[in-house]
């Protein structure tokens, strides 16, 4: 997804001549056929994000379009008030693509783990939060980046992701995608945990379930019609992400639910990382089993709330 | 130096700032009296611009980094007829356009949103990188305030204007040493300040920051030396202009003014 994300940037960049990339201290070699076939508009600014978000401001209020390319946790955390002021304050066109969204660099540590990017930028108004379940889908969202007014995150995930996004089903920023119906249940997914729910949903199914799944790739701004649309049938609803529990999509789901006014309330549950910092290395996949961010753990959470929701008839057995 | 080296329109200017100050009861004074004369040299004699048309493509570029100096930047902006002087009485106010700092798209010829320090600068070498990549004649000035290098985010920025030689860019800074709290060497010491700048790739001079002519002369000199960025460092007295209030950090931000402190005000400012 990395990869395609940085070789979007350069074919539009041919394309495009309003557009700029700016790397903080990246990977040798990262856009090198950028920096040879345009070298005015290829940046790598050193380990200084506060100067690069302000450096990006200013080149977007001239009427460029900035891509800034540096690990997720450096570009939530280190500079906020460099996004929230010189970004968004002014509403320029610069966008973040934020590397190792989630659990990626597990091996590296809290440090690095981008478990509270979503709930970050959430808070921001004029942020727009775009998190692709793959490569295939980040094709198809890049392109739209460039004219979308305002700054935007970009949430990458690892390489590699398998391809589960449908590419007969339309894009559009700011859109939540029905990737199943089902009108039992519903499970909410954005970025690579798509592939979790999709896999929850049809485990499921073999239990006499029907459940549907909505794919949020834009979190932020939420599309609220779509999502109460397929969640209004349902008698449960969990959400799924590779981010704290806290602020991320089951928060601005369970906003949205909260508010509909629904005549029977829902049985929902958050799947996420509960409220602490990772305390384990290892690999992406097991922190994410750490964590019960799996397929296996959506299905026997949904089939409990599914049991519980269920109404019971009480017996009350004469004389007993 | 005394309020009768201050000619009849630095202290017009000061005028303009307390009537604002007065009407909205709370304002930056000590840190607008020590700009006065920067922006005034600025806007009367060195920058081009176009207050008809404040989005000109090839008007020269100014931040005051140091947002909360931005009483001083609105009676300049207001004598150039950026906006109407009747917006001056609605400084802080709801319907007004001029806020305790100066924000982008508010208000006319204001290019950047400041007031949190550390940002102007950074949103500069932006402005300046685009100028040098599009072969555009426009220079950038940046004013910066002695606190505002306490900001790890404006050397961040100097680092990056010596890394692209901007020529193009000159950061003058407000050197009154005193800050919010106190002074600058009892916060957070700056010197070798001038030293610092040269070190981090930049061509630096010390003026008066109060001296119309020697400010004027420096200025038309800019850039300082081809391929460097310039810093001109200008030696300033917080609160200028009026005896009870320089070197008086208790007019860093000032409240409701009291009566005697009213009339004290006008009378050391000729009214």
């Amino acid at each position: 997804m990395r990869k395609m994300c940085l070789e979007q940037i350069y074919q539009l960049a041919r394309a495009d001549e309003r557009i700029v990339f700016i790397g903080s201290d990246l990977g040798v070699g990262t856009l090198d056929r950028m920096k040879t076939e345009m070298p005015d508009r290829f940046f790598m600014e050193g380990v200084s994000e506060a100067n690069i978000i302000g450096m990006a401001a200013g080149l977007a209020l001239e009427g460029h379009i900035v891509y800034v390319n540096t690990i997720a946790t450096f570009v939530t955390r280190r500079c906020f008030e460099q996004i929230v002021l010189d970004l968004c304050l002014h509403h320029v066109n610069v966008r973040l693509i934020g590397n190792g969204g989630g659990l990626v660099y597990a091996p590296l540590g809290p440090t690095h783990e981008a478990i509270d990017d979503l709930a970050i930028f959430r808070a921001i108004p004029r942020m727009t939060i775009i998190a692709p379940a793959d490569a295939e889908e980040m094709r198809r969202a890049m392109p739209l980046t460039v004219d979308y007014p305002g700054p935007i995150y970009i949430r990458v995930a690892k390489g590699g992701d398998p391809v589960v996004s449908n590419s007969k089903l339309p894009f559009a920023i700011g859109k939540a995608i029905p990737m199943r119906d089902g009108s039992d249940a519903l499970i909410v997914t954005t970025g690579i945990t798509l592939k979790i729910g999709l896999d929850a949903a049809a485990a499921l199914e073999s239990d006499g379930l029907a459940v549907g799944v909505v794919h949020v790739p834009t979190v932020k701004p939420l599309d609220a019609a779509t999502i109460l649309d397929a969640a209004a049938r349902a008698a449960v609803v969990v959400t799924v992400e590779e981010h704290s529990i806290i602020g991320g999509l089951g928060s601005a789901i369970a906003e949205v639910l909260a508010e509909a006014g629904f005549d029977r309330a829902k049985r929902f549950k958050r799947i996420g990382i509960p409220d602490v910092f990772p305390d384990e290395y290892g690999s992406q996949e097991s922190l994410l089993e750490r964590y019960g961010i799996t397929a296996a753990h959506v299905a026997a959470t949904m089939r409990n709330l599914w049991g519980s929701s269920v109404p019971r008839v009480q017996v009350h057995l004469e004389g007993a | 130096m005394s309020s009768s080296q201050l000619d009849a329109r630095s202290l017009q200017l000061r005028r303009t700032i307390i009537e604002m100050y007065a009407t909205a009861n709370r304002g930056h004074i000590g840190s607008a009296f020590s700009l006065v004369e920067i922006l005034r040299v600025l806007y009367d004699d060195i920058l081009r611009y176009d207050p008809a048309n404040p989005k000109w493509p090839d008007r020269d570029r100014f931040i005051l980094s140091k947002g909360h100096g931005c009483l001083a930047l609105y009676a300049v902006l207001a004598d150039k007829g950026f906006f109407p002087k009747t917006e001056l009485r609605l400084f802080c106010r709801k319907g007004g356009i001029l806020g305790g700092h100066p924000e982008y798209g508010r208000i006319p010829g204001v290019e950047a949103s400041t007031g949190s320090l550390g940002h102007g600068l950074p949103i500069g070498i932006g402005f300046a990188i685009h100028a040098q990549r599009a072969r555009a004649a426009h220079r950038v000035f940046v004013v910066v305030s002695d606190g505002e290098a306490n900001e790890g985010s404006t050397w961040e920025a100097l680092l990056a204007a010596r890394k692209h030689r901007l020529s193009n860019l000159t950061v003058l800074v407000d050197y009154d040493k005193m800050q919010s709290y106190g002074a600058t060497t009892e916060v957070l010491d700056l010197e070798p300040f001038s030293d610092k700048w040269r070190a981090f790739g930049f061509a630096v001079e010390e003026v008066d920051g109060h001296d119309v002519p020697a400010l004027r002369e420096v200025l038309s000199r800019v850039p300082l030396q081809p391929d460097k960025p310039s810093a001109i460092v200008c030696h300033t007295i917080k609160g200028r202009g009026v005896s009870f209030v320089e070197h008086n950090p208790h007019w860093h931000h000032k409240g409701p003014p009291t009566e005697a402190e009213l009339r004290g005000l006008f009378a050391e400012l000729g009214a």
